[in-house]
């Protein structure tokens, strides 16, 4: 035992972890996975999405943000988390318009791979059907702010990672949207189809035009493993 | 027109050093010059503040204070709030309508007035009361309306309109809140001790943080000033904004010294020569008298460099005005808010103590609790102790509202039953109690022996009365309204799930619902609670779950035998389709 590391456990599994590591990084390096859509790896979390809730010491906290301590004991896949998740994922799509057979992201979206994966059928909350924008203004990329789940990765990769600050958040509460760095549109940016930002969207709410269906539907991301099949399985073999 | 914005614009920007976060500050000014805040406005700040165009309006979008838009040179904010809703808002509403000729929401032809509604704009012991630009005008009738109407289409002063009053409504005044106070006398006390034994006072009376959340005081302190940084900061929290509390202001009023005192003590304890007060948009008409206090602070040399004499210790205290948002008053947001942010809750760790306003250590207390520093420095901690319970030290100050013939604020010693305040106030028939606002419970007479303490019914001091005839359902109903307006929107659970809630509780409220919807409501309201990331969301649910537990009858009353009721009524729905048929 280092001093640079801590001993947690998940669901009663004792795994080390490095110290200033967040639970889903010591999760993931352990081959656990932990629901998640608004985090990715390279970018610094933010706990917009809450799949990632897990019970510390009892306590719920966004396994995404909440840094490793020493003897941590971390319930992850219970079912009364995975039922709040199944809840807050219909909420998702309650929020946005997500027609899936007709979505050029079906497959390869991270929302309804999740959705698979903790067993969700179909909402059974009632829809808002707020009205938003598509903004088509770039010659190369486009928003579909309907399959908007805000979960603002290309917000955080556009500034940190293309250092251009396209995108932000504009309004509050249900109100709240994507926006970008312009006065009308997308097509006055700096946005260019080779940015990071471009790639990290988990819908089909930022996407590039005149590309479709280039990996048919069957050989896609999440056809015939769930999403995080990858982080399960590179601890086992 | 361009030009002129952008000069009013580069002379704001430069007023406040083009430093991008005091873009509250410039966004206000703007707005007050110009109205509302253009594309063109929200470019120019971003050009003159060195920062994008997106983020100043991720900011200026947030707050409700801020119109994109164009608006009336006067705009008249009508607070809707619970409160209010009882006192009779809608005739008020109405009345403002007809005299204007124009809808809420709207603006007359003339470009003269807009008419909004607002969140509690902490006034409920008045109610109703509406602000016009930024003075209050208490206790309105429909008869007020036209000459109201007049004096601002006319464009005279409106703080001579005999409505323009806000009282204090002091009902019982206590030994630590509201008494009287020689300023500076704790601060004088205080320099003679060293801040370990400052601290050390702070442990003996048990201070617990007054926003709500009840923090031990002397722990907070402490572990700021252990905080290493390049400069440490003090912000007091004066941005109540949960529905029906209104005793921040009345202290603010009555005896801002014992703040200002109270800051000062922190600043020299943890090591900090900045103080900022956060300031509710609401309550701006208090900042001429706010710093005016300040001003005098100064000469008399209880501000600014060397104080009391002291070679030294320097130390400012700053007002931010702020431009509405309830969920500033967490002080994560809070600060994220004085930074020149929207306010959206910071995840924690690390907490503000560590790294709060501008990265560096930072303590944020609430009005009250810098009330109770003073007292507690001007005579002992032990002094303080003796009052209150074992759990809840002190005093508390409590807005009183709703159905009673006493409104008001009383400062009244933790412990104190619901059923002896109900007394005091004038409504022992009172059928339901919500102590601690929206976010706290509501309760009815069956606990009405609880006590009003951290470890029984805790409050940040909102307490509003229902009546016995009062619908309480209807006023949950609007307390649901309440938080889907401020949810900030960073989370899903508490952004959709608040919207998701009061579709719900409407179903059941109309009559559209059985028992097992109602435990379908029952458990969004456990996952908003359990999934949502700040006590936002944590505790939107609990004007649902309370009553549920509490009137478990009222519900039963309206919902449908069996286990399903059709949403869609097919008759209904076939209507449009019959008549189409008809008129081919």
């Amino acid at each position: 035992m280092s001093e640079n590391t801590v001993t947690i456990t998940i669901d009663s599994k004792k795994i080390q972890a490095k110290v200033g590591q967040r639970i889903i990084q010591a999760a993931d390096d352990a081959g656990i996975y932990i629901p998640r859509l608004c985090h990715q790896k390279d970018l610094p979390p933010r706990g917009h999405c809450r799949l990632c809730v897990v019970k510390v010491d009892g306590r719920p906290r966004s396994a995404c943000t909440i840094p490793v301590e020493e003897g941590m004991a971390i319930e992850n896949d219970t079912e009364e988390l995975n039922a709040h998740r199944r809840m807050v994922l219909e909420m998702m799509f309650v929020e946005g318009n997500h027609f899936c057979p007709s979505c050029e992201a079906s497959g390869n979206c991270e929302l309804q791979a999740e959705g698979y994966r903790l067993g969700m059928i179909t909402p059974t909350l009632p829809y808002i059907e707020v009205h938003r924008e598509v903004d088509a203004t770039h010659p190369d990329v486009f928003i579909n702010r309907d399959l908007c789940i805000l979960c603002g990765r290309c917000v955080r990769a556009s500034a940190l990672q293309d250092g251009k600050t396209v995108f932000a958040f504009e309004g509050r509460g249900i109100h709240k949207v994507i926006t970008v760095n312009a006065e009308h549109g997308l097509g006055e940016t700096t946005m260019d189809v080779a940015d990071e930002a471009a790639r990290v969207c988990p819908t089909g709410c930022l996407r590039t035009k005149r590309v479709g269906y280039s990996i048919p539907i069957g050989q896609r991301a999440y056809d015939h493993t769930p999403i995080g099949s990858e982080i399960e399985c590179a601890k086992s073999s | 027109m361009p030009k002129e914005t952008t000069a009013v614009i580069e002379q704001i920007a430069h007023q406040f050093e083009n430093d991008p976060t005091r873009l509250m500050d410039v966004a206000r000014a703007v707005h007050g010059r110009l109205g509302h805040l253009s594309e063109l406005s929200i470019g120019l700040i971003a050009k003159n503040l060195g920062i994008h165009r997106a983020q100043v309006r991720d900011m200026v979008s947030f707050y409700a204070f801020f119109s994109r838009s164009p608006q009336g040179k006067n705009v008249i904010r009508i607070c809707t709030a619970v409160v209010e809703k009882m006192k009779g808002v809608d005739a008020l509403i109405e009345a403002f309508e007809k005299e204007l000729g124009i809808f809420l929401g709207e603006t007359t032809n003339d470009g003269k007035v807009t008419l909004e509604k607002a969140s509690c704009i902490g006034l409920s012991d008045q109610a109703p009361s509406v602000l016009v630009n930024d003075i209050a005008l208490t206790q309105l009738t429909p008869e007020d309306v036209p000459g109201i109407v007049a004096a601002i289409r006319s464009g005279g002063e409106l703080d001579t309109l005999p409505q323009a009053r806000v009282r204090k409504n002091i009902r019982q005044s206590g030994p630590i809140l509201l008494g009287p106070y020689d300023s500076g006398a704790a601060l004088r006390n205080a320099i003679r001790k060293t801040p370990e034994e400052i601290i050390a006072e702070l442990y003996a009376s048990r201070l617990r943080g007054c926003g709500g959340a009840g923090f031990p005081a002397a722990s907070k302190w402490e572990k700021c000033r252990n905080s290493p940084g390049q400069s440490h900061y003090v912000i007091c929290n004066a941005d109540e904004g949960e529905p029906g509390t209104f005793k921040d202001r009345v202290i603010l009023m009555e005896n801002p010294e014992l703040v200002f005192d109270g800051m000062i003590i922190a600043g020299f304890t943890i090591g900090a020569k900045e103080g900022l007060i956060y300031l509710r948009g609401e309550y701006d008409y208090l900042r001429g008298d706010l710093e005016r206090s300040l001003a005098n602070q100064r000469q008399l040399g209880l501000l600014g460099h060397h104080i009391c004499g002291m070679e030294g210790f320097d130390f400012d205290i700053r007002i931010q005005a702020a431009a509405g948002a309830y969920i500033c008053g967490e002080e994560s947001a809070l600060i994220e808010s004085l930074e020149g942010k929207r306010g959206a809750p910071r995840d924690r760790p690390p907490f503000p103590v560590e790294r709060g306003y501008k990265e560096q250590p930072t303590l944020v207390n609430n009005v009250e609790t810098f009330v109770g520093v003073s007292r507690i420095l001007e005579n002992g901690g032990e002094w303080f102790s003796r009052f209150g319970t074992e759990l809840s030290k002190g005093t508390k100050l409590l807005s009183i509202s709703g159905d009673c013939r006493l409104p008001g604020v009383y400062e009244v010693e933790y412990g104190i039953t619901v059923a002896k305040l109900l007394q005091q106030v004038g409504a022992e028939d009172a059928k339901a109690v919500q102590i601690g606002g929206p976010a706290g419970r509501c309760i009815g007479p069956k606990d009405y022996l609880r006590k009003i303490a951290f470890e029984d019914l805790p409050t940040g001091g909102s307490i509003i009365i229902f009546g016995p005839d009062r619908d309480l359902l209807e006023y949950m109903y609007q307390f649901g309204e309440f938080f889907a307006e401020e949810s900030c929107g960073w989370c899903v659970p508490c952004r959709v799930g608040t919207t998701l809630l009061l579709k719900e509780l409407r179903e059941v409220l109309d009559g559209h619902a059985t028992h097992s919807e109602l435990a379908a409501l029952k458990k969004l309201c456990g996952t908003i609670k359990t999934m949502s990331q700040c006590g936002l969301g944590q505790t939107a649910p609990n004007p649902i779950l309370s009553t549920i537990e509490q009137f478990p009858e009222l519900y039963e009353a309206r919902l449908q035998k069996g286990d399903y009721y059709p949403r869609l009524d097919l008759q209904e729905a076939m209507k449009a389709g019959r008549a189409c048929r008809i008129s081919t």
